[in-house]
């Protein structure tokens, strides 16, 4: 009789199923796995190093770097986190703002989530339905901020900017044809708000149209059904959060639980699975994105009847404007000492955290009052995620590994910091 | 809010009696600091005890602390502080717990309490060289197979002491002393308090 061992695998790191530079040592016993090791860091670049050696302001756009599918949110925890260290104040209408973009971030996240989710396992054309509502979102960003992903738009103690009063417009060019041009700007005449509710006027009808390709979709099912299942114990034991949590069937959400910035203003229902299994979690994160269309809408309203400031008017932690700056010598002296030097935050620590669209993302700032953070430690909902896959996976086919590194919605910037 | 914040307290008081070292609560959030030969013990109270419950272990991690404040740190250099988190009961805490020896810090593991602790004990030994003592698989996560040192012991330098490129006459990737000076456009400076403010001069 032939001797019958486990033989070892490589998954990754440069497996289209990995999301980015996983490396999953799996040992195999036939098809089924019997261990899984995920090897990570292929991607870090010492994000909390790096912040010790800049001053607190210049740390802001390295944080969109961490998890480029959801770049604002990971701003935010951070801004709360020196806005704690600080004691200051957020302007009303600078909370409305970021609570509305963190909402376009969630569903700009779980777009792209689903879309590769169902990718990786064989529903090729979901992908390309859900980047067609990713684009709009995508022009949301670069509207508000100026860049596409990494928008650097969250400031401690507000926003950078006000919302634009028009939208970009697409030109006539060699691709694009007068009459796809004037299609495309038909939503873009007016300000980014009505870019916006035109955009979540739109949207359900297309989570309608994802969920008609999935949700009773028998393959879908097959692939997704009671696999990776995590009992609310575990769960909680393993550290998950966000819909990883809420999945197994354990309402916990902070924006309701522990809200922050105006979430206690806004109406939204939380979502909860009950197996716990990848098909749950898709359907909490499809209602997840109805939800965040919900709460979108209702931030457009308020923001459209409430103008006002949008950053703090502290100059030693926000720039005065340009027309004081060159007017008065104390303004100034405030800009060149804020862009040279950089704010000075008191000593103390601050852990802050929100509801990012994978899980609790929090930052644990210290300061020793200097101009530069002396430790900063970024709380990535995707480790303590990654760290259970040898868990759900165990015992399942080989195959099932995908499903369960889509159903985590694993982003390694993220994960690797 | 507040009023949550003082039972907590009201509880950890009650519960921990004198094995806390130090209880402190600023900007809404609740630190303890209990010391390494506690911290297990105290570790399960605050898991099983119905006045707590903290059923998660959010984060852990390493600090650094000996070169706080230019120099102005006395205690211990090392310590691992964990955020726990209770979904029953909503309410977060902060333990920190230092490592007695700055020169071999060993602190014990909490994988049996939270299996969360497994991943981030890994990244705190990885990056700051602290051992959790009965940890089943204490190996290096985030940096380089082979990689040599603890990079965010604040005596590391951020360029690090390696770099790695491709030798074409050997045909292969070669390790070398790093060749980037170190470059510091703005410096690290604690200012003496109220600086700055107009009735201070």
């Amino acid at each position: 009789m032939a001797e019958i061992r486990n033989y070892t695998i490589n998954f990754g790191p440069q497996h289209p199923a990995a999301h980015g530079v996983l490396r999953l040592v799996l040992e195999l016993d036939g098809e089924v796995i019997v261990r899984a090791d995920p090897h990570i860091g292929l991607l870090h670049r010492a994000t909390e190093k790096l912040a010790e050696t800049r001053t607190w302001l210049q740390t802001v756009p390295y944080l969109d770097r961490l998890d480029y599918v959801s770049m604002m949110c990971n701003e935010h925890a951070y801004v709360m986190a020196v806005e704690k260290l600080l004691g200051i104040e957020v302007p009303i209408r600078a909370q409305y703002i970021r609570v509305m973009m963190d909402e376009v971030t969630r569903i700009l996240n779980h777009l792209l989530n689903i879309g590769t989710h169902a990718l990786d396992i064989g529903a090729m054309t979901m992908v390309l339905y859900t980047f067609r509502e990713r684009e709009d979102l995508m022009d949301v960003y670069e509207a508000v901020s100026g860049a596409r992903l990494h928008a650097a738009y969250y400031r401690p103690g507000g926003v950078y900017r006000d919302l634009p009063d028009r939208m970009p417009q697409y030109e006539v060019n060699k691709f694009k044809n007068a009459e796809t041009v004037r299609r495309l700007n038909e939503s873009r005449q007016g300000s980014l708000l009505d870019f916006l509710e035109d955009f979540t006027d739109r949207f359900p009808a297309c989570v309608d149209e994802y969920e008609t390709l999935l949700t009773d979709n028998r393959i879908w099912k097959q692939r997704t059904v009671g696999i990776g299942v995590v009992s609310p114990e575990r769960a909680l034991a393993l550290g998950f959060t966000g819909p990883m949590l809420r999945g197994s069937g354990v309402e916990w959400d902070l924006r309701k639980k522990q809200p922050y910035e105006v979430y206690d203003r806004m109406a939204f229902d939380v979502p909860v699975g009950v197996n716990g299994d990848c098909y749950d979690r898709y359907l909490v994160r499809i209602e997840e994105m109805r939800q965040a269309n919900r709460i979108v809408r209702q931030c457009i309203d308020w923001l459209r009847k409430n103008p006002g400031p949008v950053i703090t008017d502290n100059h030693k932690v926000a720039p005065p404007s340009r027309e004081k700056m060159k007017a008065s010598m104390e303004e100034l002296i405030h800009h060149f000492k804020l862009f040279t030097e950089g704010m000075h935050v008191p000593p103390g620590e601050a852990y802050a955290a929100i509801e990012h669209p994978k899980g609790e993302f929090g930052v644990y700032a210290i300061s020793d009052g200097g101009n530069k953070p002396y430790r900063i430690k970024l709380r990535s909902p995707g480790f303590p995620h990654l760290a259970a896959t040898d868990e759900m996976a165990k015992g399942h086919m080989i195959a099932d590994a995908t499903a369960i590194i889509g159903t985590i919605d694993l982003v390694l910037g993220d994960t690797d910091r | 809010m507040a009023s949550k914040l003082e039972s907590l307290c009201q509880n950890l008081q009650n519960v921990l009696t004198d094995r806390i070292a130090s209880i402190r609560t600023a900007g809404g959030e609740v630190t303890i600091e209990v010391a390494a030969e506690h911290y297990i013990e105290i570790a399960r109270i605050l898991r099983d005890h119905p006045d707590l419950r903290f059923e998660q272990l959010v984060d852990l991690t390493g600090v650094d602390y000996s070169a706080w404040g230019d120099g102005a740190w006395k205690g211990p250099r090392f310590a691992a502080v964990c955020h726990l988190l209770s979904v029953s009961r909503n309410w977060r805490l902060r333990l920190r717990v230092f490592a007695p020896d700055d020169g071999f810090p060993v602190l014990p593991s909490l994988v049996q309490l939270w299996n969360s602790a497994n991943w981030y004990e890994r990244e705190a030994f990885d990056l700051y060289g602290i051992l959790f003592e009965g940890h089943p698989d204490l190996r290096r996560i985030l940096t380089d197979y082979g990689f040599i040192g603890h990079p965010f012991r604040k005596d590391f330098p951020i360029s690090g002491h390696v770099e790695m490129r491709y030798d074409p006459e050997q045909r292969r990737v070669v390790y070398q002393p790093v060749t980037i000076e170190p470059r510091e456009v703005t410096p690290r400076v604690i200012r003496e308090e109220n600086y700055g403010d107009a009735e201070h001069g």
